[in-house]
């Protein structure tokens, strides 16, 4: 501000910009200081991976990224979609890695949402006894350490199940034993893929009648009972071409093997311990959240409601929750990256998880760490960053419409 | 502000230098600071295994306190890093450690993808299954549908992956981080085999809840020679810690323990003067002084001493010689001679 002073002598009009010069341009002079700075960050960038490589020549440990084609040689016990064998390459173990991540959070973000919105909402209840028991599962579930929980659900809960051999037998559910629910597995047989249509089709064709019968009721006030005929249409149109098909769908249930149940489709409990610990966990917060977000819909919202005739639980549904999500939303996707990068305390039971056997099991055969642990760091951003996309895309359609 | 710049570009120059320049001799290093970090398990009974004061013993142990009685006249100067089989390589690489002394296996691939260098084989070892017994299994063969608990990051991974595939016989393979879990989780039913080194798995078995109840299988599936690791490009501390197990092998064969050391000082056998330095200048080729072998023998005593101590027929874990017998008594243990 000096400058300009001392320089704008008193020919200088109101409109004119005083004569500085460009060395004291504050625009040009923060230009130069960016500008230095991107040079100076993108080279100590290039000098760490250039100081990396050069060092890791010298030492005489293998780089780059040829490794990936070699066969893994070790087995992996967990891969629900991806067929793994011994003999698979070290790109196959990234993959069985990261379905194995996606698989539990995708599973557990759908259980923490559930549990969390109902504790949320229980928390809020006019019975007291409900509304106590949700305050301490939230006080109890969010302070202990998430690592601690995992260990009590899979060394003090589901260690202490009966051995392989003595496994719990729950009949059409399968058999529970110390490794592992043994469940049926869904065996399709020829003509079982009309099934999935009829399911897409019924999804379809229930989302059609939502849509007339929002139309309709906007313009003449009747309603119709969406919920109901949707849920026979889904159950009813399968199972006709079930039956139309020749029933293709059988199940293959766990046989007594030697060393137990064999067969069937075994879910190790090593996710079981992980799903739970982590849903659990995570409800919590979630819980806090959806608290959070119902409170922050002003009462007369429900006054109003309440006004107008619709019940409680209507007006939960149709007024309260549709405000409260705007608030709700933001938080929920950190949670939701939260449970996703929980993750991979899996390193810790010995769930194959993209943590555990790539940046584990991987880099302990090859030894080429900075190859394995970067591939790894960046699939978990590419995770999160998809994560946020899809939440952020979400929120923005949830948000105020202003009419 | 320009003060500032220059003072911050001066950091920045002097840190990449630091991260460039750090490669000197070990030797030189261990010396400037008066111990030997020497990398061991995290608990392993006969091999690396710390009692309940804190001390740590074993076959592997030894080694290390040869390493630092012959670099400087005194076994106990050594610092000891507990590691999981998984950090183990990376700790040694990044010069966290000056040696590894833990239960590692020799393999094409460690010695030359890793950048280190596989110092000799103070135990020669070979996989092996234990079950329970009331499983009534004689053999490795009628495992077929067992699930089995192995460490992550072994060599026991890849072994039992392809044993049970070349016998066509199902598996599920359960695999931990760390030793002690893959026992608990053995212990508790989690799996039906535990299979890792058979000497490691004589030591674990110590740690169940009824040892008795579990028996080691007889088939040995594959070879696992263990030894010392240092990082490749350093040739002098490779040799200090090569003959460091070498002369406990040849104190052995020419029948010096830490009992008669200073009384075969004065031996007429000039093999055995050479070992004890009497004769000689082999501890100056090193770079260590004369006494060195003497001061490695008076430390831990002979291959066979350190053998009997931490994993021999009189211990816990009960291991008779076998493949570890000199090779003059059958065995595999063998020592180029020193002259």
């Amino acid at each position: 501000m000096s400058v300009s002073q001392t320089h704008g002598s008193g020919s200088a009009a109101a409109g004119e910009k005083p004569k500085v010069r460009l060395l004291n341009d504050p625009k040009f002079r923060s230009y130069i200081f960016q500008g230095v700075l991107v040079v100076f960050l993108a080279w100590l960038v290039w000098s760490m991976v250039n100081n990396a490589a050069i060092n890791l020549k010298n030492a005489g440990v293998a780089s780059g990224f040829g490794f990936l084609s070699n066969p893994a040689g070790f087995g992996l016990n967990f891969s629900p979609f991806i067929d793994y064998s011994e003999t698979s390459s070290f790109l196959d173990v990234y993959w069985v890695g990261l379905q194995n991540t996606l698989v539990l959070a995708v599973v557990g973000v759908f259980f923490a949402t559930l549990i969390g919105f109902i504790v949320g909402v229980a928390r809020l209840s006019n019975n007291w006894v409900i509304n106590r028991m949700a305050y301490v599962y939230v006080e109890v579930m969010r302070n202990i350490p998430l690592l601690l929980q995992i260990f009590i659900w899979y060394k003090g809960v589901l260690a202490a199940l009966p051995g392989k051999r003595n496994s719990l037998d729950w009949g059409f559910l399968g058999q529970l034993n110390a490794a592992g629910l043994y469940a049926p597995k869904p065996v399709f047989a020829e003509g079982a893929g009309l099934i999935g249509w009829a399911l897409l089709v019924a999804v379809a064709v229930t989302f059609g009648i939502n849509r007339w019968a929002k139309q309709r009721q906007v313009k003449t006030g009747e309603r119709f009972p969406v919920f109901w005929t949707g849920l026979g249409l889904v159950i009813v149109l399968p199972l006709l071409a079930y039956f139309a098909t020749g029933m293709p769908v059988s199940f293959e249930y766990p046989a007594q093997g030697n060393f137990g149940p064999r067969g069937g489709m075994q879910i190790i409990p090593e996710f079981i311990a992980l799903l739970i610990a982590l849903s659990t966990y995570t409800a919590a917060f979630i819980a806090e959240i959806v608290r959070a977000g119902i409170l922050a819909v002003n009462k007369g919202q429900t006054e109003a409601s309440y006004a107008l005739g619709l019940r409680p639980g209507q007006t939960l549904r149709l007024n309260i929750i549709p405000q409260a999500m705007r608030v709700i939303i933001p938080p929920l996707t950190s949670q939701y990256l939260n449970l996703t990068k929980n993750s991979s305390l899996a390193v810790a039971i010995a769930y194959p998880d993209l943590t555990a056997i790539f940046a584990g099991t991987a880099l302990n055969q090859t030894g080429q760490a900075v190859e394995i642990i970067g591939m790894t760091m960046l699939t978990y951003l590419a995770i999160s960053l998809v994560t946020s996309l899809f939440m952020n895309w979400y929120n923005a359609k949830m948000s105020l419409v202003e009419r | 502000m320009k003060k500032t710049i220059v003072s911050a570009a001066l950091t920045v120059a002097t840190l990449g230098a630091a991260v460039t320049g750090a490669s000197a001799a070990t030797l030189d290093d261990v010396k400037a600071k008066g111990f030997v970090q020497c990398g061991v398990s995290q608990g392993l009974p006969g091999f690396s295994n710390p009692d309940s004061e804190g001390n740590w013993t074993g076959i592997d142990v030894d080694l290390c306190k040869g390493v630092a009685a012959a670099v400087f006249g005194d076994g106990s100067k050594v610092k000891y890093t507990p590691l999981s089989a998984k950090e183990r390589f990376t700790a040694l690489q990044s010069g966290e450690i000056d040696v590894l002394s833990r239960n590692t296996t020799w393999t094409a691939t460690r010695d030359t993808t890793l950048g280190l260098n596989f110092a000799g084989v103070n135990y020669y070892d070979g996989q092996g299954f234990m079950v329970r017994k009331d499983l009534n299994v004689k053999s490795a063969l009628e495992l077929s549908g067992a699930s089995v608990c192995t460490n992550t990051g072994t060599t026991t991974e890849l072994n039992v992956a392809d044993y049970f595939r070349a016998n066509k016989l199902e598996y599920e393979i359960v695999a931990f981080e760390k030793a002690d879990e893959v026992v608990a989780a053995y212990d508790a039913g989690r799996c039906d085999v535990y299979t890792t080194d058979q000497s490691g798995l004589y030591a674990q078995r110590l740690k169940l809840t009824n040892p008795a109840d579990h028996t080691v299988l007889p088939e040995i599936i594959s070879k696992e020679p263990l030894g010392p690791v240092v990082r490749q490009g350093d040739d002098q501390w490779f040799n200090i810690v090569k003959w460091t197990h070498f002369a406990m092998v040849n104190a052995e064969e020419l029948g010096i323990t830490s009992a008669n050391v200073d009384e075969m000082k004065n031996s007429d056998n000039p093999a055995v003067k050479r070992v004890l330095g009497t004769e000689g200048e082999f501890g100056a080729a090193l770079g260590l002084g004369n006494d060195w072998a003497y001061n490695i023998i008076k430390a831990v005593g002979n291959y066979g001493e350190t053998f009997d101590r931490n994993v021999g027929p009189d211990t816990d874990l009960a291991i008779s010689r076998g493949t570890n017998a000199l090779w003059s008594n059958g065995g595999l243990q063998y020592a180029p001679p020193i002259r």
